[in-house]
């Protein structure tokens, strides 16, 4: 079985067509959706949550069957993938994009189920990101702006409380579970 | 009203599109278009209406389109042909140009053809349409007077055959001579490599008569157009009735469709029409050889070749097949997305084809690297431009899917159906994905 790091390929990976934005309709829309599960797939298991269309991004070629996507497909995967919620574009001229493999409303449900989970009560965003009571979890490595939308929502129910520190990296958050 | 009805006449053989089925040696020489043949003095011989009068070389034949059936009068039973006239006629410039509704003032060739045992009637060709008649007329007793039908039949004639003088046409030349000997031998051989070029020819000769009539029409025009021309700028201070005559001149050339591109406006209609079903028949073998489609590149190749030194222009050739759709032919043409033109059979069928592609692509082979227009080419024994067209085609189906790498342009079978987006690690272990896992996984 083919591997990107410890991402499992699926067969189809070798499939140059795969590779090509098919022109026809139906054949496109089920090449779509299977670009659509594995680019949220890789990303979720890779915790990535940007995809730079200008750089190079290993799912989008495939060394062995010397295939790689065109700029015109990877935008077209991309957004469909905003159209679903499931990504969101960071510029206007759609060369970064944000990845949401959890969407905001599951990002506030991860979170709550965490804290819970580990008893946690207060925590500032960095620890959220990068303390080591995250570490190996999915919130590890958390977008900054996702983390705080997903906030924000737990916030409107009354879930949690955002508060300010001394500065702008002193943020935290109390949960009220 | 079908050709059937005039059963005092032989009945005439028709070819699928339509066009009069030639005997060996039997040579188109004019056509005239909507004839009636009507009997003058027997009024117990139904008459033929709204026909297409094609001369040829033994025959005049009578061809009712709309029913594809065709009575064939020979010339040997003509004893005398009349020259035409019109029963009235004042105003002889009006009288060559105008065609009024009324059948009086319609041209009329009275023939008086001999019927044993009975004896002999007189028939007249009507006709009906603006044509020169008296081109047919000058064919007519060409035709009549050279007794091509004495020469042809594998009955050697009488000696000192009748042959009118100045009227050598090929036909009259050959020499019958009995099959004896070495020679004969090579006079057999020589024959049947004859007729096997006749053949060929036989399809293609008739339109010479058209065209040269063509020629003529031109000629006439021209010199029309020259006279009238003339006298405008010599004549600047003609009187009133000149110019009344002028302009009724002028509007009757309009009218009959003689101004400069004579051989579009008149004989051109009959010349594309012809020429659509003539094409209609010639093409139906090779195509069948083909597989029921060919570009029409090569169609217009073939034709040409065949044609010798008769050639057409590919607008004539694009001319011809878009009349097609108004005849009842068995070939159609048929321009794809991309723009190729092809012409198939009507019964033509796309999943043939499909079906063949399909297996194709299901190969080993091509399961790994996937199939390119020259492959299929190869395969299914047709042009690259066609079998990429036929490709393009399994794709718009679902059929296939495209590779586009910088190794070119391919085609792999269409697996994305096959693959359940809900579970992509695992494949149902038959079908398609399965079959293409196997090669993908053995070629690694």
């Amino acid at each position: 079985m083919q591997r990107l790091g410890d991402f499992r390929l699926p067969p189809f990976f070798n499939y140059p067509p795969y590779f090509t934005l098919q022109p026809v309709r139906e054949t496109r829309e089920k090449q779509v959706q299977l670009w659509k599960d594995l680019i949220l797939d890789y990303c979720r298991s890779q915790k990535i949550h940007t995809i730079s269309l200008e750089e190079d991004f290993p799912l989008f070629s495939n060394p062995k069957t010397e295939r790689s996507l065109s700029h015109e497909a990877k935008e077209v995967f991309l957004a469909a993938l905003v159209s679903e919620g499931r990504a969101e574009w960071m510029d206007k001229g759609h060369k970064k994009c944000l990845v949401l493999w959890l969407r905001i409303q599951d990002w506030a449900n991860f979170l709550i189920n965490f804290v819970k989970d580990n008893g946690l009560e207060v925590m500032t965003i960095e620890e959220i990101r990068s303390g080591t009571d995250t570490r190996g979890t999915e919130l590890e490595g958390i977008d900054r702006g996702v983390l705080m939308r997903a906030l924000r929502q737990l916030e409107q129910k009354g879930k949690a409380a955002i508060f300010k520190g001394t500065s702008a990296d002193d943020e935290g958050v109390k949960f009220s579970v | 009203m079908s050709a059937a009805a005039a059963d005092w006449l032989p009945s005439a053989s028709v070819t699928a599109s339509g066009r009069p089925v030639l005997s060996a040696g039997e040579v188109e020489r004019n056509l005239l278009p909507l004839v009636d043949l009507v009997p003058e003095e027997n009024p117990r011989l139904a008459p033929l209406r709204g026909c297409l009068l094609a001369l040829t070389s033994h025959r005049l034949i009578f061809l009712h389109e709309a029913s594809r059936s065709a009575r064939g009068l020979p010339l040997a039973t003509v004893v005398h042909a009349y020259p035409p006239h019109r029963r009235h006629s004042h105003n002889p410039l009006r009288s060559i140009f105008s065609s009024s509704s009324s059948s009086s003032q319609h041209h009329r060739i009275r023939l008086q053809i001999s019927r044993p045992p009975a004896g002999s009637e007189v028939v007249a060709i009507v006709v009906t349409c603006k044509a020169d008649v008296d081109v047919f007329f000058g064919r007519l007793l060409e035709a009549i007077r050279a007794r091509a039908w004495e020469t042809t039949p594998a009955a050697a004639p009488a000696s000192g055959a009748p042959v009118a003088e100045g009227a050598a046409l090929a036909e009259d030349v050959a020499i019958r001579m009995p099959v004896v000997g070495v020679s004969g031998i090579l006079r057999m051989e020589q024959e049947s490599w004859e007729s096997a070029g006749q053949n060929l020819q036989d399809a293609f000769q008739d339109l010479n008569a058209l065209m040269s009539k063509a020629k003529e029409m031109m000629q006439l025009a021209e010199k029309m157009r020259l006279k009238l021309l003339t006298n405008a700028s010599t004549e600047p201070n003609s009187n009133d009735e000149d110019m009344g005559s002028k302009q009724d001149m002028q509007d009757l050339l309009l009218s009959v469709g003689i101004v400069s591109p004579v051989t579009k406006e008149t004989a051109g209609a009959l010349y594309h029409q012809q020429l659509s079903l003539q094409l209609a028949d010639f093409v139906r073998i090779p195509l069948e050889k083909a597989g029921g489609m060919m570009a029409l590149v090569d169609v217009y190749c073939l034709f040409n070749r065949a044609r010798g030194t008769e050639l057409i222009s590919p607008e004539d050739l694009l001319q011809a097949c878009s009349l097609w759709e108004k005849v009842d032919v068995p070939v159609m043409l048929r321009k794809f997305d991309s723009g190729v033109k092809v012409i198939q059979t009507k019964t033509h069928s796309d999943e043939e084809v499909f079906a063949r592609i399909s297996s194709l692509a299901q190969k080993p082979d091509a399961l790994q690297k996937g199939i390119s227009p020259s492959d299929a080419a190869f395969t299914l024994g047709i042009a690259p431009a066609l079998a990429k067209e036929h490709l393009l085609n399994a794709e718009n189906k679902g059929l296939l899917c495209r590779d586009v790498s910088p190794d070119g342009f391919r085609f792999f079978i269409n697996l994305f159906n096959e693959i359940d987006a809900q579970n992509i690690y695992t494949q149902k272990p038959h079908g398609l994905y399965h079959a293409w896992i196997s090669v993908a996984m053995a070629s690694q």
